[in-house]
């Protein structure tokens, strides 16, 4: 079968779930995950006496810090695949890692289920780490090369079972291996005999171990093989319809957002510019930004070239740009772009947008 | 693709340690270097040597009733006007055979050199993992520490607690406590190698992100750093505990022959050495130089096998 034909079926089913996935949310958006005013900034200014600097005849103390998150407010609603996006640098695996827990917020905070994790210590952290799980982004580093996958898997399991006999444990671990198609004898073997599909497999398989409900994926699939991409791309919705779980996916791949997530969340330079239902989203953008982003895309009927060019860089996250941060790039910027932040507002179909221009109707 | 792979794979049973062993690059490497081969052989010996001292040796050096004192300085036996055929290295100024005395004087040598090291190690290993994992301040501050400590040499270290020990203590306590002693001191004098060593892999192992997988998972950081990481940097700790072991005997022989090693009593190779030195010129050359040959070998076959060992576990070298 082919990757586009396996896409198609798949997007069958796909649009299914999120007819599915939309009448439930409509219903109740049971909120899972809760992401509140998130800043994130990384200190570069080296240790304390690289930090003085003799100026005007004075010592000073000078800190420099790159802004990776700027206020990110986000839900994930239960059951939802919440694809987040945006180029390189952009800090959406920040935030992944952030929700994770594998870093602290400089300010804001994250909460699970409406109970606050992002200060807890690790032993309070227990059982949200039973609860939340996480894909990496290269399987060819997030397996442990000294252990066998059967140990590898095997000590989530344990850790978070104390009283399980070995049976149990064992049963465990093979029925995790069958659901992602791994062959439970290979217990025994090493990451290294195994291919980059296969791997990436076992790395799900040890965040299924734990019978989690929400896992955080930071590409998952970008360090793979196209054709691998559609297998462990299937692997994981049919994990997500058997499991119940809830995604937060992070990608810059926008074919796969389209087949794979229930909203999208578009980031640029730290700052979420726009959320929204995914097939709303590719309807119709509504951020200059998603819209830039979207006529990006190669499509095979590309016969003119409608791509929407933006002028210069991505300004450094060291100094970040007054207002909005896109206001450099953006071809319908104007004074109050320059002095005033866009907080993110409603659209007419169910998504959100951080622009004035679209605030004020202009666009 | 990977379901059809898992049926036809389905008998082949995972292979055992040795056969695995035999696939790796360590062993490929070892197949085909000879100097390698020799190296390991003649250590492999000195080993066997060392084990079996008491079986080996014609008599027991330690025991004063094997000892007369009219067989001092008896030349080898292959020097036929003088030399006894008991005593086929000849004897030292004590009278004991140089052979035997050389069995147990090497014994006694690689326990120190191999404790000296364990103790380096396991000093080393969990002030650089420590640093390494933490970061941060912690890491400066043991890292300042294990500076400090390098800004010492090693033998300066030895000599002033050694001597100071000796003088405070009398000599007699001190002979009894001699081994112990010159394990403490260089294993505790040598640990910022290991300190360094370890920490550098271990930053760079911390990046990787099956160290993120297990946080994520919720292990503590204590399993965390030694079961996780410590793992994956022992290729490194292999290399330089050859060539550490090998400093520590050269150390221990610096100080037997200084007079602050182990007693003549139970002599090592380096208060072997130290001894003959006063006959040397009396022409009782075999006292110093035979022990010397011995010393000098085990040295340096340990230092050719370190070499190999981390030409061949350096990835930038690795050529397939």
């Amino acid at each position: 079968m082919s990757v586009q034909e396996q896409q198609q079926a798949s997007e069958q089913d796909q649009t299914q779930e999120q007819a599915q996935a939309q009448s439930r949310t409509e219903n109740k958006p049971e909120s899972l995950v809760q992401i509140r005013d998130l800043y994130k900034k990384f200190n570069i200014s080296g240790d304390f006496l690289d930090q003085l600097k003799f100026q005007g005849g004075k010592i000073v103390r000078e800190q420099e810090f790159v802004h990776a998150i700027n206020g990110v407010n986000l839900d994930v609603h239960k059951g939802e695949a919440l694809c987040v996006v945006g180029e390189s640098g952009c800090g959406k695996s920040t935030v992944a890692r952030t929700v994770m827990g594998l870093l602290n917020p400089s300010r804001g905070s994250i909460s699970y289920r409406g109970e606050r994790i992002d200060n807890l210590d690790d032993k309070a952290l227990m059982p949200y780490r039973k609860k939340m799980q996480m894909i990496f982004q290269n399987p060819y580093a997030s397996l442990n090369p000294r252990m066998t996958i059967g140990q590898t898997l095997m000590e989530p399991v344990k850790l978070h079972n104390p009283t399980w006999s070995a049976l149990e444990i064992r049963d465990k671990v093979h029925e995790v291996m069958f659901s992602v198609g791994i062959d439970p004898s290979w217990g025994e073997r090493f990451a290294h005999e195994f291919s980059g599909g296969q791997r990436q497999r076992i790395s799900i398989a040890r965040a299924l171990a734990v019978d989690p409900e929400f896992i955080v994926a930071d590409e998952p699939i970008s360090a793979l093989d196209v054709s691998i991409q559609a297998q462990v791309l299937n692997l994981m919705m049919d994990a997500q319809e058997k499991r119940n779980l809830t995604y937060l996916f992070i990608t810059h791949d926008l074919a796969v957002v389209e087949h794979f997530g229930t909203r999208v969340a578009v980031m640029y330079l730290g700052s979420l510019c726009e959320l929204a239902p995914t097939k709303a989203l590719f309807a119709k953008p509504r951020h200059p930004y998603t819209q830039a982003l979207l006529s990006a895309i190669p499509r095979l009927e590309d016969d003119r070239p409608s791509h929407i060019k933006l002028q210069g860089e991505v300004p450094t996250p060291v100094n970040l740009p007054s207002g909005c941060v896109f206001h450099g790039r953006c071809p319908y910027v104007n004074d109050r772009c320059k002095k005033e932040i866009p907080q993110l507002i409603a659209t007419d179909d169910g998504g959100q947008v951080a622009c004035h221009a679209v605030e004020e109707g202009r666009l | 693709m990977t379901t059809q792979n898992t049926t036809s794979d389905l008998p082949e049973k995972a292979p055992s340690a040795w056969q695995r062993f035999k696939d790796t690059h360590v062993w490929h490497s070892f197949v085909k270097d000879r100097v390698a081969q020799l190296s390991f052989t003649i250590f492999m010996g000195y080993v066997l040597m060392a084990l079996f001292a008491p079986a080996i040796a014609p008599f027991d050096p330690y025991d004063p009733t094997q000892i007369d004192i009219m067989n001092s300085e008896l030349p080898p036996s292959w020097n036929e006007d003088e030399g006894d055929p008991q005593f086929w290295l000849g004897t030292d100024a004590q009278g004991r055979d140089l052979w035997s005395t050389i069995l147990y004087g090497t014994r006694i040598s690689l326990t120190i050199g191999i404790c000296a090291v364990l103790l380096q190690a396991t000093i080393g290993i969990i002030i650089g993992l420590i640093a390494g994992y933490r970061g941060g301040r912690v890491d400066s501050i043991l890292m300042r520490f294990a500076d400090v400590q390098l800004s010492f040499s090693t033998m300066m270290v030895a000599i002033v607690v050694l001597a100071v020990f000796q003088a405070s203590f009398g000599t007699e306590l001190y002979q009894e406590l001699a081994m112990i002693m010159l394990v403490l001191v260089i294993g505790i004098a040598e640990w910022p190698q290991y300190a360094r060593t370890i920490r550098a892999s271990v930053l760079a192992e911390k990046k990787k992100e099956y160290v993120d997988a297990a946080r994520v998972m919720g292990l503590g950081q204590v399993r965390i750093m030694f079961r996780h990481i410590l793992p994956n940097t022992l290729s490194p700790i292999l290399v330089i505990s050859t060539v550490q072991v090998a400093n520590a005997i050269i150390s221990e022989a610096s100080l037997s022959f200084l007079g602050l090693g182990m007693p003549v009593s139970q002599p090592s190779l380096g208060s072997l050495i130290s001894s003959g030195f006063e006959y040397i010129f009396s022409g009782a050359w075999w006292i110093t130089v035979i022990p010397g040959v011995v010393l000098v070998v085990l040295v340096l076959v340990m230092n050719l096998l370190g070499d190999w060992l981390r030409d061949v576990l350096n990835p930038k070298l690795y050529k397939g």
